[in-house]
């Protein structure tokens, strides 16, 4: 059994799906009696999917996010014109579970970046299931550097439980390594793009998020903690995570209303993993369109809106919310 | 129970029960402090040397030499999220208030260290374990741009146990915001020197803190990303004691010094002998 809720929800739709198939074919031979049987039967299936999938909650969306059929990082960067990978931090080693280099997207030469998740066990236990060590964060404050200098816009994809909470990483000055990498974005002088594409897990995905646009997957999540972190922290109770989940206001809607994120891309029912190529293919486009409004900024510019922008999201205030005002 | 069993255990009842009021503990040596001796002692065990954590206030006050000008102090949280667990946020909030008499878990203002005009932000673990909400961070991003205006150097104390979780999203940007004011300060030359006090963890670390131009930490201060329970359970094994501890740090080239308490204003003095504007 999956511990993914929505792994476990998709098996009886698997199901369907293979009868589906099985009469579609038959109805091939005998167009006449089945097609009315196959119509049924996917107008049944298309229900059921509205019914499972139609409206998510938080905790849902959580394991939509970390689904593992979900498009990764390099699912995104392969469809690009061109990729080419660059490696390490240039003190220690290469953290596989941040990938990077220059691409080209519709013809634009860009610095890439993204955190990468594993698509099976052997590339998680390689790619450390997506939680960057001190050296991920390194190359990807490196890349950010050179972007910056060599005028190319940077194209960042986010998908992280969190950063690695190991003792390497600690004795590597993890902390000081996601400082370092968020001064990198927050003075590169080019156009930032930022894409939350599964889960974003706390300070190890801010890391690469500071951006002048953040779009954000329908289903993906964003978070101050991941709920079972949250729960663990406030609760010391692991378990009461979708109850975290649900307090946390970690979704794409959510973020919206508070300013935070920029633009929701919408997924096909049943998330993305569903139509990954169409998801992809939207995504490259919104980024294009986003680069092409921002590189038309004097870069003066553009980092004075990067400032405001953060600087702003500590005075927000949502409607019928008492205002930040004088203490007592 | 048969008497010499409860002897024992009944003086050692006595024992811990000292009128708080006027005695402490030390949890490291068990030696009993007079109070006002302690807090002369800048809240050092005068035994072994444990740093007690410390009040914003105390140590403002063992700091600076006369006035001090608080800023951003009007500037006081709400609910963005309408959190409630246990208790409402807004309630917690106000419960922190008066045990710590704090508005925030940072203080932060203006005024001179050994004759060197500073702007100090000192953050409180009495108040919400120092966690990072949005006042947070903009009173620090208001005291960095302050700071800037008037040219001045910038001394933060750290003690936080990161992002405030009640705050959610809006918790974590205070890391965008506060880097991008550290980022602006420093980019006209300006020198920001931090102190690492117990504990510094989580986003605190991985934001401005670890942005300074030099970092101190007090004596035996647990610092890291991530909280050491966590990293337990991750890697199914007990952690060293000395694991995460300012010395640990140091010998890991992570921070540039370790300094006792009571030798840190000197400390600060000689490093803003070599930047600062010297006010008298």
């Amino acid at each position: 059994m999956s511990n993914n809720i929505i792994v476990e929800r998709e098996k009886g739709m698997v199901e369907l799906e293979r009868r589906i198939a099985e009469l579609r074919e038959a109805s091939a031979a005998q167009p006449l009696e089945m097609s009315s049987e196959v119509a049924a039967l996917e107008k049944k299936y298309r229900q059921i999917l509205q019914e499972l999938f139609g409206t998510l909650s938080p905790w849902e969306k959580v394991h939509m996010a970390r689904h593992p059929a979900r498009p990764t990082s390099l699912d995104y960067i392969s469809r690009f014109d061109r990729f080419d990978e660059l490696h390490g931090d240039r003190h220690y080693r290469d953290d596989p579970s941040v990938v990077g280099g220059f691409a080209l997207i519709h013809g634009r030469a860009v610095m890439v970046l993204g955190q990468q998740r594993g698509r099976d066990t052997k590339e998680n236990l390689r790619r450390n299931f997506g939680m960057p060590a001190p050296e991920g964060y390194r190359k990807a404050s490196r890349l950010a550097r050179l972007a910056s200098r060599l005028g190319l816009p940077i194209v960042t994809f986010v998908d992280t439980k969190g950063a690695d909470p190991g003792i390497s990483s600690e004795e590597h000055a993890q902390s000081e390594a996601i400082a370092t990498c968020l001064q990198a974005f927050a003075t590169a002088r080019v156009p930032i793009v930022a894409t939350i594409v599964g889960e974003g897990g706390s300070g190890g995905a801010l890391a690469l998020a500071i951006a002048d646009h953040l779009i954000m997957l329908e289903h993906s999540t964003y978070s101050v903690a991941s709920p079972e972190g949250c729960a663990a922290i406030l609760w010391s109770d692991a378990s009461k995570a979708e109850e975290a989940a649900a307090r946390l206001k970690l979704t794409a809607d959510d973020l919206h209303r508070f300013g935070i994120v920029d633009e929701i891309l919408p997924e096909p029912l049943g998330g993305a993993h569903r139509n990954g190529s169409d998801v992809v293919k939207r995504t490259l486009q919104a980024v294009d369109v986003a680069l092409t409004r921002l590189t038309e900024l004097p870069a003066e510019r553009l980092l004075e809106q990067r400032y405001q922008k953060y600087r702003r999201l500590g005075e927000w205030q949502a409607e019928g919310l008492e205002p930040i005002g004088k203490a007592h | 129970m048969p008497m010499p069993e409860w002897l024992p255990s009944r003086r050692g009842k006595d024992a811990q029960r000292v009128d708080a009021a006027l005695w402490s503990k030390c949890p490291k040596c068990g030696e009993v402090l007079y109070r006002r001796d302690l807090a002369a002692n800048l809240y050092v065990c005068s035994r072994c040397g444990y740093h007690f954590r410390m009040n914003a206030y105390d140590r403002i006050n063992s700091l600076i030499d006369s006035e001090f000008t608080e800023i951003g102090n009007d500037v006081v949280s709400s609910d963005p999220l309408g959190w409630s667990d246990k208790k409402s946020y807004p309630a917690k909030l106000s419960g922190d208030r008066e045990r710590s008499g704090l508005s925030e878990s940072v203080v932060c203002g203006f005024g001179t260290i050994g004759g060197f005009a500073v702007g100090l932000g000192v953050m409180d673990f009495h108040f919400r374990g120092g966690t990072m909400g949005r006042v947070t961070g903009e009173r620090i991003t208001l005291l960095l741009e302050e700071a800037r205006n008037r040219k001045l150097p910038c001394v933060i104390f750290a003690a936080s146990g990161g992002a405030r979780m009640e705050e959610g999203m809006l918790a974590l940007m205070q890391m965008a915001k506060t880097t991008a004011a550290v980022s602006r300060f420093m980019e006209d030359g300006n020198f920001f020197v931090i102190v690492l006090t117990d504990p510094t963890t989580g986003g605190v670390a991985a934001s401005f803190a670890f942005q300074a131009d030099v970092i101190v930490a007090e004596s035996k201060a647990m610092i890291g990303f991530a909280g050491r329970r966590v990293i337990e359970q991750t890697i199914r094994q007990r952690l060293p004691d000395q694991f995460q501890t300012a010395e640990f740090l140091l010998e890991k080239g992570a921070i540039d010094m370790v300094v006792d308490r009571r030798d840190l204003k000197a400390t600060l003095v000689r490093l803003l002998e070599y930047v600062g504007r010297h006010e008298q």
